[in-house]
Formats: structure tokens, C-alpha cells, sequence
């Protein structure tokens, strides 16, 4: 298993290497023949501790490889922990991945930074399957910032375009200040568990569970709550949680394929997985959950309404992607570990099709991203038609599809949890499954239906993508209907995650609910008469209704109501508050350092101060120095007096 | 009999009348080498002075001494001046402030 291990994880690093740094000598076939040929291998092995491990009942692999360092009496490792969870997201991980190279292959077919993208991509690959493989926080650590980094290179990746370098650089400092409290979460760790193996940690952590942390004088916080909070301030920036979600929308200034595969499918969950990870820790304050149960119906409620207002087709799907993202994260939250896994599992493959699907979208309108320039494509483009609606409707959470069983446990969840916070993030949740259907099909209907409303120029050379854009598509579609029914029985209600996750028997709802279900054909009939799917059904015939029966409607609402629409407009205000005070902040700080401290103290005070004093003293002590002899004489015979004296004191006395 | 103080008086009578022609002197660097001179000689009077009065013979070979080295001082000065009016086109003390700050 070590070696099957080590095999998944270097193949893409030893992909993106010669993609990267021999990117000339192998050419552009080479490169992704290379990558995805590798990124395709570690997919086939990963099935093989799935199989094994999830599917088998062989016991979950846990062993560390490699001594990295070891300093103090902690020892850091590269290891490997290969449960049912993290076999799952390698599986994840590792498919969606290898679609979108091969995706990639049409869609970046006449780029200049075509061998720089393949190895970017394998190298991202790499770093997720390090984050999902760790066996103790470091390498955790490690693959969080690798992919933190990818990421930066890969929405800066048309690095001419201003608009890419400021949201490149956006994302990572955002990131930055996730990282900061994930770090501080690590280094609690290790100061109060003395190692940063899981194991060890997860089986020391009820020794704590009293255990008081005093940060500032005279406050003493539960030690649990603390360390949790500052994970979950990592998992906010990783995983676009409000207040920290800003970067994401603005990534969508790398290429689709990068949208698809990081800011959708892999890279965002890297938090939910994370907590999920951790849920022995988690789930031993309540406090910590509540937090994460009520940041997440935030997220999952407002992000969702940003999307009723944009018109980029791209950022549609990706302020879509922050409301299910707020979803996982309400799961988590309510102890449902298994249904933000599970929705994470679905939402990968339908999201990740939605994007490519948007992707194929913009190649056929020769990178129109502009909804309001689209319309009717359904004619010109059957299969991305087909599979987007497929996608779409894994979104909404239509009874069938993938999305369905995931979103619909998410849901039933929250009601049976008891914590506090739990009644808002119902209500949160459940409308926010109207925003969800209104959104998508809003976006549906305006690309596919209705009238034509792009140029001439373009409609004439309208025609379906290539077979490498439409095959990943199709197989990402497979999944995205046939993920939920498949797994619904066994991830959500039965054993499939074993021992990888912990559920404190308090906080257990899905054992609730699971005393409820009655099969997937139950769970659908069941579905059929509770609200979310009434209001799937509401939100898909209002956005019909406003979008292709009465389209003079959106404007009069937004005429209606033109300061929530101004509001919805600015994004809440977040960009303009950062900008403002961090940002602003920031810079007059800066500033106020440079002219008080620099200019004025060291330049102006110690540095040219010293050297003016100097000068004026110099100035005063030039007049003694008249240059006539006898002035000297004379000074030389005062000073002989004074010794003089002295001298003659001295006798007498 | 002359007492030791009166040869000292002598000497400290010289002295002054040097420092004084150094300092109110501003006309002629000729003075100046002359006033340094008699400084000297006032410095020898004392050394011959006490020479005497303690019948030690070493301040009188200090007094040998002291004249070589006047004079060749006053060779040596003389020199300078005779460049220096060269140059300047004027033995003027007040005129000499070269090295003024």
C-alpha cells in the first residue's frame, strides 16, 4: 500500500516537472501527454485503496514514510493516512482532475502558456493529494499552502492582464490571513498535545476536554473551542467562507478549466475536508460548532442571492459555488460530516461540469463571458445543452440527480440538530434552495433559451465544441446523476466512513435520520413532498417566468427595489470595506510610518540631524580659527597658564 | 651681590616683552622670528641663572644646545620668510591668514 501510495502522489509531481521544466523539449503533445497520462495513473491507482479500503474492509492504512525532521522531541513525517475519507477525495480528487486535463487539451489548444498550464495543473494535483493523503498537520500544512500557491500562479496565469494580477494577489493574501489562524490552530496543537501526528492527537484529545487556554489576562477560554476556531478561521479561507470568501469570485480571472478543477471541484473543499478531518476535535465544542453552523447558512444564504445579479456567465457559477460551499459547511456544522463529504463528493462532479460546460460556452462565443450577449445556444451546442442542464439540475437538487440526496440530507440535518444557531441555518438553508434553482435556471435559460441575442459575426461561426471538451463533459455528467443514488444507503447511514469520522452521540443527526430512511426510491418519494422541493420547483418556474415568458420583469424588480439591488450590486460591500480600511488602512499606516518614522526620525532627526548639529557646531568652534599666528600664540599661552596653574595647585596644595 | 631672583626677573622681564611683541606686533614677521628669538635667550638666562646657583655645569650644555638649535631655526626662518615674500609679495602679519577656518 506504501508504495501504491507514494505512486498516486508522485506521478503528477514527477508530470508537472517535465511539463515544467521541459516543457520546450517534449512540445505541446508531449506536455499533455505526459500530465494527464500521469494524473490518469494516479486515478487508476487511487481505486485501488478504494476498492481495498471504502468498497473492501481492509483496514485504513496509516504509516509514515519519511522522517522530514526532528527537533525538541517532535518529529516531523511524511506519511500517508489512507482512510475511507481521504480515499474518497483521492478518488475525487484524481478524476475530476484528469477530466479537466484532458478538457484542457481543446480548451487551451492556442494559448502560448500551454506546457506552463499542464504542469500547473499537475502540480496542483500533487498538492491535493499531499493535503488529503497527510497523516499528521504538517504535511497537512504543507498541501495547504502548495495549493494556496498553485492557485496564485494559476489566476495570475494571463499575467498581462492587470485585472489577473489583482485578483491573483487578492486571493493570496486573503488566503494569507486563513493560513495565519490555521497556523496559530497547528502550533495550539502542538504546544498542549505535544505532537502533530492525527492519531496520536485525536486519541489524546478527551484528556483535554476541560482543559482552559488563557490568552489575554484574567479570560480563560475552553482550550477545544479555541483550537477549533482557529482551524475553522483556516478552513474560512480556503474554503471562501463569509468573511473571507472575497478572493473567490475574483479568481475566476484564470482559465476555465482552472475555475473548474480548483475554485469548484478540489482546492475550495480542502476546508470542509479539513474539518472533516478533525471532526474528534470538532465535536468536542459545541461552541466551535455553532460558529461553523452559523457562518456557513451566511454564506449559504447571501452568496446565493449575489448570483441572481451578475451576468458573467462565469461568475454565476462561481458565487454558486460559495452558497454550496456555505451549504458543506452548515453540515459540518450541524455534526453531519458525512453529508458535507457526501456533498462535496456530488458537487465536485456537477460542478465541475458546469464550469467546463460554461467553459465550452465561452469557446463557442470566442470568449464572450456576457450572458446578455448569449441566448438560444441549445440549437448550435446539444452536449454542452444537455450535460449543463444535467449539471444544473444536480444543482438544484432535483430528485434523481447526485445533488438531490446530498442537499436534501444537508437539510433534514440542520432541522433535527439541536445546537445553537441551528434554527437560523435552517431557515438560511432551506430558501436558499429557491435562490439556487432561481440562479441556475436563470442562467440556463439566458444561455440556451430564448432569443439570439450575440452578433452576426459570432452566430456564423457558432458550432459544438470538440470531442475533447465534450467527452469530459459527458463523463462528468455519468457521476453527476447516478453519485447520490448510488452512495446515498452507505455514506450517509451506514458504515462507510468507519472510524475516519467521529460523531459525538449527542450531536448525532444523521443516526436520526438514518432510523427514517427506507432506500433511495424512499428517500426520492419522500423528497417529492417536502418544501425543498417545492421551492426547487418555485425557484426554476420564476426564473422561467422572468426570463423567457416576461423579460421586461428583472428590470422592474430591480427598478422596484433599487437599493437591495444596488446592494446585491456592491457585493454586500465587502470588496469596497477592504479596500477601505485593510487596504486603505493599510497604505495610511504605511504612509504615516514613512514620513513620522522614516522621513522625519531617522532621515530628518538621527541621520541628517546629527550630521546638521555637527555642522553648526563646526560652524560656531570656525570663528576661533582666524588663522593669524598670534592667536594661536596666544591660545597656546593661555592653555600654558591654565597648566600652569594647575600644575602650581597642585604643589601647594 | 646679585640674588638669584634678580637674574630670574631678568629672564621673566624678557619673556614678556617676547609674548608681547608676538601678540601686539601686526606689521612685520621679521619681529615675530626676532621676538621668538628672544624668547629663547630669556629660557637661557634662567638656565644660567640656575646653573650658577646650583654649581651644576649641565644647564650651560643645555645653553649650547638651545643657541644651535636658534640658530638654526633663524636659518630655517629666515628662509620661509624670504619664500613667503616671494609668493605673497608681502612680509605683512596681518595679511597672513592662510590657514584661517
Amino acid at each position: 500500500m506504501g508504495n501504491i501510495c507514494l505512486a498516486i502522489v508522485l506521478a503528477p509531481l514527477i508530470g508537472a516537472i517535465l511539463a515544467g521544466l521541459f516543457g520546450r523539449q517534449i512540445g505541446r503533445a508531449g506536455a499533455h501527454w505526459v500530465t494527464s497520462g500521469a494524473v490518469g495513473l494516479s486515478f487508476f491507482l487511487s481505486l485501488v485503496p478504494f476498492a481495498r479500503i471504502v468498497l473492501g474492509d481492509e483496514a485504513p492504512y496509516n504509516a509514515n514514510l519519511y522522517t522530514w525532521l526532528s527537533t525538541g522531541g517532535v518529529d516531523f513525517h511524511v506519511g500517508f493516512l489512507v482512510d475511507q475519507l481521504s480515499a474518497t477525495m483521492m478518488v475525487v480528487v484524481t478524476f475530476v482532475s484528469w477530466m479537466v486535463h484532458i478538457y484542457t487539451i481543446g480548451y487551451m489548444h492556442d494559448d502560448p502558456g500551454y506546457q506552463r498550464f499542464f504542469s500547473y495543473i499537475s502540480l496542483f494535483t500533487f498538492s491535493m493529494l499531499m493535503l488529503v493523503m497527510a497523516n499528521n498537520f504538517m504535511q497537512l500544512f504543507f498541501g495547504w499552502e502548495a495549493v494556496g500557491l498553485v492557485s496564485y500562479l494559476l489566476i495570475g496565469f494571463w499575467y498581462t492582464r492587470d485585472s489577473a494580477i489583482y485578483a491573483n494577489l487578492k486571493a493570496f493574501l486573503v488566503n494569507r490571513v486563513g493560513d495565519f489562524g490555521f497556523l496559530l490552530g497547528i502550533a495550539a496543537v502542538l504546544m498542549y498535545f505535544g505532537s502533530l501526528d492525527y492519531a496520536t492527537v485525536f486519541a489524546a484529545a478527551p484528556k483535554f476536554d476541560n482543559a482552559v487556554i488563557t490568552v489575554l489576562p484574567g479570560h480563560e477560554w475552553s482550550l477545544m473551542t479555541m483550537i477549533c476556531l482557529l482551524l475553522f478561521v483556516g478552513a474560512m479561507g480556503k474554503s471562501a467562507q463569509v468573511p473571507l470568501h472575497v478572493w473567490l469570485p475574483d479568481s475566476m480571472e484564470g482559465p476555465t478549466p482552472i475555475s473548474a478543477l480548483i475554485h469548484a471541484a478540489t482546492m475550495v473543499t480542502a476546508g470542509i475536508f479539513m474539518v472533516a478531518r478533525m471532526s474528534p476535535l470538532f465535536e468536542m465544542s459545541t461552541t466551535a460548532l455553532s460558529v461553523v453552523l452559523v457562518i456557513g447558512a451566511i454564506t449559504a444564504f447571501f452568496m446565493g442571492l449575489l448570483g441572481l445579479v451578475q451576468n458573467d456567465i462565469k461568475r454565476v457559477i462561481a458565487y454558486s459555488t460559495l452558497s454550496q460551499l456555505g451549504y458543506m459547511t452548515v453540515a459540518l456544522g450541524a455534526s453531519a460530516y458525512a453529508a458535507a463529504i457526501f456533498h462535496l463528493f456530488t458537487h465536485a462532479f456537477f460542478k465541475a461540469l458546469l464550469f467546463l460546460a460554461a467553459g465550452s460556452v465561452i469557446i463557442g462565443m470566442h470568449h464572450e463571458q456576457d450572458m446578455r450577449k448569449m441566448g438560444g445556444l441549445k440549437r448550435y451546442m446539444p452536449k454542452t445543452y444537455w450535460t449543463s442542464l444535467i449539471g444544473s439540475l444536480a444543482l438544484i437538487g432535483f430528485p434523481g440527480f447526485a445533488g438531490f440526496f446530498s442537499k436534501d440530507a444537508i437539510i433534514e440535518a440542520v432541522a433535527e440538530s439541536h445546537i445553537p444557531g441551528a434554527g437560523i441555518a435552517y431557515a438560511a438553508v432551506l430558501s436558499g434552495v429557491f435562490v439556487t434553482a432561481l440562479y441556475s435556471f436563470r442562467l440556463v435559460f439566458m444561455v440556451f433559451h430564448g432569443e439570439e441575442r450575440m452578433d452576426h459575426h459570432t452566430r456564423e461561426h457558432l458550432h459544438e465544441s470538440p470531442a475533447v471538451v465534450t467527452i469530459p463533459l459527458i463523463l462528468l455528467a455519468v457521476p453527476s446523476v447516478l453519485a447520490g443514488a448510488w452512495f446515498v444507503g452507505d455514506m450517509l447511514f451506514g458504515t462507510y466512513f468507519g472510524s475516519s469520522i467521529v460523531v459525538h452521540e449527542a450531536h448525532d443527526v444523521l443516526g436520526h435520520l438514518g432510523e427514517h430512511y427506507h432506500g433511495v426510491f424512499g428517500m426520492m418519494t419522500h423528497g417529492l413532498v417536502q418544501p425543498p422541493f417545492w421551492l426547487a420547483m418555485g425557484g426554476v418556474a420564476t426564473a422561467w417566468y422572468c426570463y423567457m415568458k416576461r423579460t421586461d420583469i428583472p428590470q422592474r424588480v430591480a427598478d422596484a427595489f433599487a437599493m437591495p439591488y444596488r446592494v446585491l450590486l456592491d457585493k454586500y460591500g465587502f470588496d469596497r470595506f477592504n479596500e477601505w480600511f485593510f487596504a486603505g488602512g493599510a497604505r495610511a499606516f504605511g504612509a504615516a510610518l514613512w514620513r513620522g518614522g522614516d522621513v522625519a526620525l531617522i532621515d530628518g532627526l538621527v541621520v541628517n540631524g546629527s550630521a546638521r548639529a555637527v555642522g553648526w557646531w563646526a560652524g560656531v568652534i570656525r570663528h576661533i580659527q582666524s588663522g593669524y599666528l598670534y592667536h594661536y600664540a596666544f591660545a597656546m599661552i593661555l592653555g600654558l597658564l591654565v597648566l600652569l596653574g594647575v600644575f602650581v595647585h597642585g604643589v601647594l596644595a | 651681590m646679585l640674588a638669584l631672583a634678580d637674574f630670574l626677573v631678568i629672564g621673566a622681564v624678557l619673556f614678556c616683552l617676547s609674548v608681547a611683541g608676538i601678540f601686539i606686533n601686526r606689521k612685520n614677521v621679521i619681529v615675530l622670528l626676532m621676538c621668538i628669538e628672544l624668547m629663547l635667550l630669556a629660557v637661557n638666562m634662567n638656565f644660567i641663572a640656575f646653573s650658577h646657583f646650583n654649581d651644576d655645569v649641565a644647564g650651560q650644555v643645555f645653553v649650547f644646545f638651545i643657541l644651535t638649535v636658534a640658530a638654526a631655526e633663524a636659518a630655517i626662518g629666515l628662509a620661509i620668510l624670504v619664500v613667503l615674500f616671494r609668493n605673497r609679495h608681502s612680509i605683512n602679519v596681518e595679511d597672513l591668514d592662510m590657514m584661517k577656518g
